[in-house]
C-alpha cells in the first residue's frame, strides 16, 4: 500500500486521477489539495466521486506532502511544478508529473516551446519520459516520472514502430490532431463556452503546437537519428473526450501490408494497453475515440496509400486517461513495483 | 484447435479441429475472409475469398 498525494486535484486529470486511485487496491490517497476549493468535499467539484469518498480538497503545503506522502501526483498548470518538485524529490518522494514541466531533455527547448526558461534544467536529465512502452525499465527505477502530452503521446505511439524500422522520411513527418473539449481544460473562457464549443471543426493550432518537441524527441530516440522534422495541426472537434492521431508519413522504401503488420506486431508484443485496429469488418475498422473513452487503451491502426507512397498511421486514446490520468497511474505500478495494469483493467464506455 | 495464417496481415488464426473445405473463416486482426481448401493432418490451406465488398463509405 503506497500513500499518495494529488496536487492540483480539482482539474478534469485531477479528477480522473481521484477516480482511478479510490478504487486502486494498493493506494491510499493521503493528500490532495487544491488552491480554489480548500475545505470543499471531492464531489462537490467532481460529481461522479459523490458516495465513494469523504475526502476534502486541502490548501497545498508542501511539508504536509512530505509528511504524509510517498509519491506524488502533480496535475498542475505548466510551469508551477518545477518550482516545488525538487523539494519533494530532495525529501526522498516519488513524483509521477502530469505537467510539460520535466518532459523536454532540453533546456533550450523550453523557452523555443513555452516561453519560460527552465528554472531547475539540472533535473530534466533525471526525469523520465513517461511513456511505458518506450521507457519501461527506466521508469521502473525513476524517482520523478514526466507524464507525456496527451497528442504527443497519441502521435508517438502511433509512429514508434515505423520510425525504429526505418521505412518512413523522419524528416517529413505531419501529424493531424483532433482533440475533444476536456483536453482545454477545466477553466472556461470565451472559446470553450458552450455556444462557441458546440458542433466546431476547429483548428486552433495549425502550427507550432508545444507537442511537437516531445514528437520530436522520441522518435530521434525510436530512431537511433538526429534528424526528425514533425509538422503538427491541432483541431478542437465536438466530443467532450478523445483523441485521434492521424499521421501522415513517407515511405523510404516500398513494404507491403504483410511487413507493416510485423512491423506493429512486434513492437507491441504483449503490451498491456496498446490494440491493432485495422479490420475489414465490423463498425470500428480503423482507431476512433469512441472506442476507447473511459479506457486506458490506446487503439492503433495504418493504412498503406501506393499512389502517394505514404503510411498513414492512425491512433486513437482518451485524452484524459491514456493521454494523462491513466498513464500516470501505469506509470505509478511501475515505479512502486506493483502489476503494471492494476486498477486499469476497466474496458472503454460504449456507446458514448 | 489446427493454425493456419492470413495470407495478408500474417496473424495466426485458430481453425476448429472439425473444419471442412469449403469453410469460411476470418481473420481475427486484419478482417479478411477466407475459404479453406485443403486439410492435410495439422496443416489448414485457406485462400482469399472473393466477395463483393459491402459499401462503408460516406
Amino acid at each position: 500500500m503506497v500513500k499518495v498525494g494529488v496536487v492540483g486535484a480539482s482539474g478534469y486529470t485531477g479528477g480522473e486521477l481521484l477516480r482511478l486511485l479510490l478504487v486502486h487496491p494498493e493506494v491510499e490517497i493521503a493528500r490532495l489539495t487544491s488552491r480554489e476549493y480548500a475545505g470543499e468535499y471531492v464531489f462537490r467539484v467532481h460529481p461522479n466521486l459523490r458516495g465513494l469518498t469523504s475526502l476534502k480538497f486541502e490548501r497545498p503545503r508542501l511539508e504536509d506532502l512530505v509528511d504524509k506522502c510517498e509519491l506524488v501526483f502533480t496535475a498542475t498548470p505548466h510551469g508551477v511544478s518545477s518550482k516545488f518538485i525538487p523539494r519533494l524529490l530532495e525529501a526522498g518522494l516519488k513524483i509521477v508529473d502530469l505537467s510539460a514541466d520535466f518532459r523536454l531533455k532540453n533546456p533550450e527547448d523550453y523557452p523555443k516551446w513555452y516561453g519560460w526558461s527552465h528554472p531547475h534544467p539540472e533535473l530534466l536529465e533525471k526525469a523520465v519520459y513517461g511513456v511505458p512502452e518506450l521507457h519501461r525499465e527506466e521508469i521502473r527505477g525513476a524517482q520523478l516520472v514526466a507524464c507525456p502530452g496527451c497528442m504527443a503521446v497519441a502521435s508517438i505511439l502511433a509512429l514508434a514502430p515505423p520510425a525504429k524500422a526505418g521505412i518512413i522520411d523522419l524528416e517529413k513527418i505531419v501529424l493531424d490532431v483532433k482533440m475533444g473539449s476536456s483536453g482545454a481544460g477545466v477553466k472556461p473562457s470565451r472559446s470553450t463556452h458552450h455556444a462557441e464549443r458546440y458542433g466546431v471543426v476547429r483548428p486552433y493550432k495549425p502550427v507550432g503546437h508545444r507537442h511537437t518537441a516531445e514528437v520530436e524527441q522520441e522518435l530521434k530516440l525510436v530512431s537511433g537519428g538526429d534528424s526528425v522534422r514533425v509538422a503538427m495541426s491541432a483541431h478542437a472537434v465536438n466530443i467532450v473526450r478523445g483523441i485521434l492521431a492521424t499521421c501522415h508519413t513517407f515511405l523510404s522504401r516500398e513494404i507491403d501490408q504483410a511487413e507493416a503488420w510485423k512491423i506493429y506486431r512486434e513492437f507491441y508484443r504483449g503490451e498491456p494497453f496498446i490494440r491493432m485496429v485495422k479490420d475489414r469488418k465490423g463498425v470500428c475498422r480503423l482507431p476512433d475515440p469512441k472506442a476507447v473513452v473511459g479506457s486506458n487503451y490506446c487503439d492503433i491502426g495504418f493504412e498503406i496509400d501506393r499512389h502517394a507512397e505514404r503510411l498513414v498511421a492512425l491512433s486513437a486514446l482518451d485524452n484524459l486517461l491514456k493521454g494523462a490520468s491513466g498513464i500516470a497511474v501505469q506509470n505509478m505500478n511501475l515505479v512502486m513495483g506493483f502489476p503494471e495494469d492494476l486498477g486499469l483493467k476497466q474496458p472503454a464506455l460504449y456507446p458514448v | 484447435m489446427k493454425k493456419t495464417y492470413c495470407p495478408e496481415c500474417g496473424a495466426e488464426i485458430e481453425v476448429a479441429d472439425d473444419v471442412i473445405v469449403g469453410e469460411i473463416v476470418s481473420c481475427p486482426d486484419c478482417g479478411l475472409e477466407l475459404e479453406v481448401v485443403e486439410i492435410e493432418g495439422e496443416t489448414v490451406k485457406v485462400k482469399v475469398l472473393q466477395v463483393s465488398g459491402e459499401d462503408w463509405g460516406e
